[in-house]
């Protein structure tokens, strides 16, 4: 086989974890968007806050310490023991369903039946509060974040490819692992929603919030369990995130990469936003590898938007989005 | 003239009907300075088919949202078995056994029948949170148990034959009768139905109409229904309650209701010479 066509099989390989990611931020955005109509702007941070929290309780931090600090002229910073890793996770978990409840009492209960353009406004608001209070709480410095997921580069991808190929592959054994815990989380966020009680009140709330309440479901009850699951999936994604880049400020900015996955997959579609994810890694990664020697790389941060131009300009609905059909 | 005693009375073709199920008492609803319903009255019967009708605008859908709770009047009060019921939300009525269908259809468009009608049951689900996010213990078997109770109405509707299709390919009849088929799923204590044949051709009528006498005689459900088809109402109904606009000008069988001369002057209209 040619050399080519072995670096393009592994930069393809990269792309499709790192697609994984992309789809695991979507993922949140869909979750809201089909429940509620709302498109979460606050979702990245969202993400920010989760892992930034994950790191804080892990490491004993005490939240607000700066402000306690300032008020009180105390010199408070650490509670003096570590957390096991999954304790912490539980912890995070615990938070960002308190975040949702929080968010139905005292944001949207109060926007039912507004503009889509007015709850989108307030979720802008949301994360510029959320960023903040992330500051606030757990402080502003670069933090490492290690849940004991090995990282560097897979040893048995490497041995396999270069048993078959000649070439090892250099695949990081983290974007391996995220690759199946989003495939996990995925697979039972599908099976939740078709199988069970709660599930099949979500899909009914998706569908028509009039006929949802005439069979008895709480919409108040569905808006907290859609944005403590988005929570959940902010975690796992800020978890990835932040254990490969550092959990920090531009971590928040994942989000503007969930856009053109969404623009592809459709809004509307949990399918569609792993498709999506996928293509938009895959795409950029062999675009990157193709178009190098022309343009002289960079490629990565611009090709996702063009895609997502093409595809407004040719299937605005997306790959996998409710066709829009008016009667005229 | 219907003999109507507390317990209860017989209807012209020797159905025996039961003691007050629910009552109105004195409603008055109003949207700003329009008033939907002014102060109106009258008592649904445990296992009678009750009709609303009225001219165009009389306040009759308003009537049902009063009942199911979409709507809050300002004034009166609603009993419902021996109780007064504190202000309800939609789905808090639901949860008490009222089960509704939709003048314009509401069905959840993107699920199969057989998923609309489950979400009928969603309030006989008792399996925990928990039990029902990992599928273990009671879940499962419940969801069996459900399904059991599902089917019965499929079959008593006759919809077998698009148990699977999504709700948004089927034609307008076969919705409306999806939707009653979710209210049905409830078991519901009352039965709620806003113009049931609203757009159906005649076979489609005969149909519904058989199908609400039909589930009046197998479960005895106490159904109350909004018309404007007179023949339909007529055929149907135990007693009728007139409005017309927002006031109540009748109330009583279907022959005293057909005889009453302020009705006949709302529907036919007088001339003012």
């Amino acid at each position: 086989m040619p050399d080519t066509m072995l670096f393009a099989m592994e930069a393809a390989l990269n792309g499709l974890t790192a697609g994984v990611m992309y789809a695991l931020v979507a993922l949140g955005f869909v979750l809201i968007f089909k429940a509620s109509g709302i498109f979460n702007f606050a979702q990245g941070v969202m993400a920010l806050f989760a892992a930034l929290t994950l790191v804080g309780l892990q490491s004993g931090q005490i939240p607000f310490a700066h402000l306690i600090n300032a008020v009180f002229g105390t010199r408070v910073h650490h509670f003096g023991f570590t957390l096991p890793t999954l304790v912490a996770i539980a912890g995070t978990v615990v938070v960002m369903v308190a975040f949702a409840w929080l968010v139905e009492r005292f944001i949207f209960r109060h926007l039912v039946n507004q503009e889509p353009i007015i709850l989108f406004m307030a979720t802008i608001g949301l994360a510029y509060f959320l960023e903040g209070l992330g500051d606030i709480m757990w402080g502003a410095e670069v933090k490492r974040l290690d849940v004991g997921i090995p990282q560097g580069m897979s040893g048995a991808v490497d041995e396999l490819t270069f048993a078959w190929f000649g070439y090892g592959f250099y695949i990081d054994t983290l974007e391996l692992w995220a690759a199946l815990i989003a495939g996990i989380l995925v697979i039972s966020l599908v099976l939740f929603s078709q199988y069970t009680k709660q599930g099949r009140a979500l899909r009914a709330v998706a569908d028509d919030h009039q006929a949802a309440l005439s069979v008895g479901i709480s919409l108040r009850f569905i808006w907290v369990l859609v944005w403590s699951l988005a929570g959940i999936v902010a975690l796992v994604a800020g978890m990835m995130w932040g254990a490969k880049s550092g959990v920090q400020f531009s971590l928040s900015l994942i989000a503007l990469k969930a856009l053109p996955v969404l623009i592809l997959g459709g809004f509307t579609s949990i399918p569609g936003a792993i498709v999506g994810g996928l293509i938009i890694g895959v795409g950029e990664k062999l675009f990157d590898f193709f178009m190098q020697p022309i343009v002289g790389g960079a490629t990565e941060n611009w090709f996702a938007y063009m895609l997502a131009l093409v595809f407004l300009l040719f299937r605005p609905q997306g790959l996998f989005g409710e066709k829009i059909i008016e009667r005229v | 003239m219907l003999d109507i005693q507390p317990e209860g009375y017989v209807t012209a073709d020797g159905r025996k009907i039961g003691s007050v199920l629910m009552e109105m008492k004195n409603i008055t609803l109003r949207f700003g300075g329009v008033v939907a319903i002014k102060d109106i009255s009258f008592d649904i019967r445990e296992g009678e088919i009750r009709a609303i009708i009225g001219p165009n605008g009389a306040g009759k859908s308003s009537m049902l949202n009063v009942i199911s709770g979409f709507y809050h009047p300002q004034e009166g009060e609603v009993w419902y078995k021996g109780e007064r019921r504190p202000r309800m939300r939609p789905f808090e009525v639901a949860r008490q056994g009222i089960a509704r269908t939709f003048q314009n259809i509401a069905l959840f468009e993107g699920m199969s029948v057989l998923d609309n009608i489950m979400t009928g049951r969603l309030n006989q689900m008792k399996s925990g949170f928990l039990s029902q996010a990992l599928w273990w213990g009671p879940a499962a078997r419940e969801e069996a148990e459900h399904r059991e109770k599902v089917e019965k109405v499929i079959d008593f509707l006759e919809i077998q034959h698009i148990r699977k299709t999504p709700v948004a390919r089927l034609p307008y009849g076969l919705k409306k009768r999806v939707e009653l088929a979710r209210a049905l799923a409830a078991e519901p204590s009352i039965l709620l139905l806003d113009e049931p044949m609203a757009g159906m051709n005649v076979e489609e009528k005969e149909d519904m109409c058989r199908f609400i006498l039909d589930v009046n005689d197998e479960f005895g459900t106490t159904t109350v229904l909004i018309e404007h088809d007179m023949g339909v109402v007529m055929d149907l109904s135990d007693r009728v309650v007139v409005m017309d606009y927002g006031k109540k000008i009748g109330d009583g069988s279907p022959n005293e209701v057909r005889n009453n001369e302020e009705v006949i002057k709302a529907y036919l209209g007088v001339s003012h010479d």
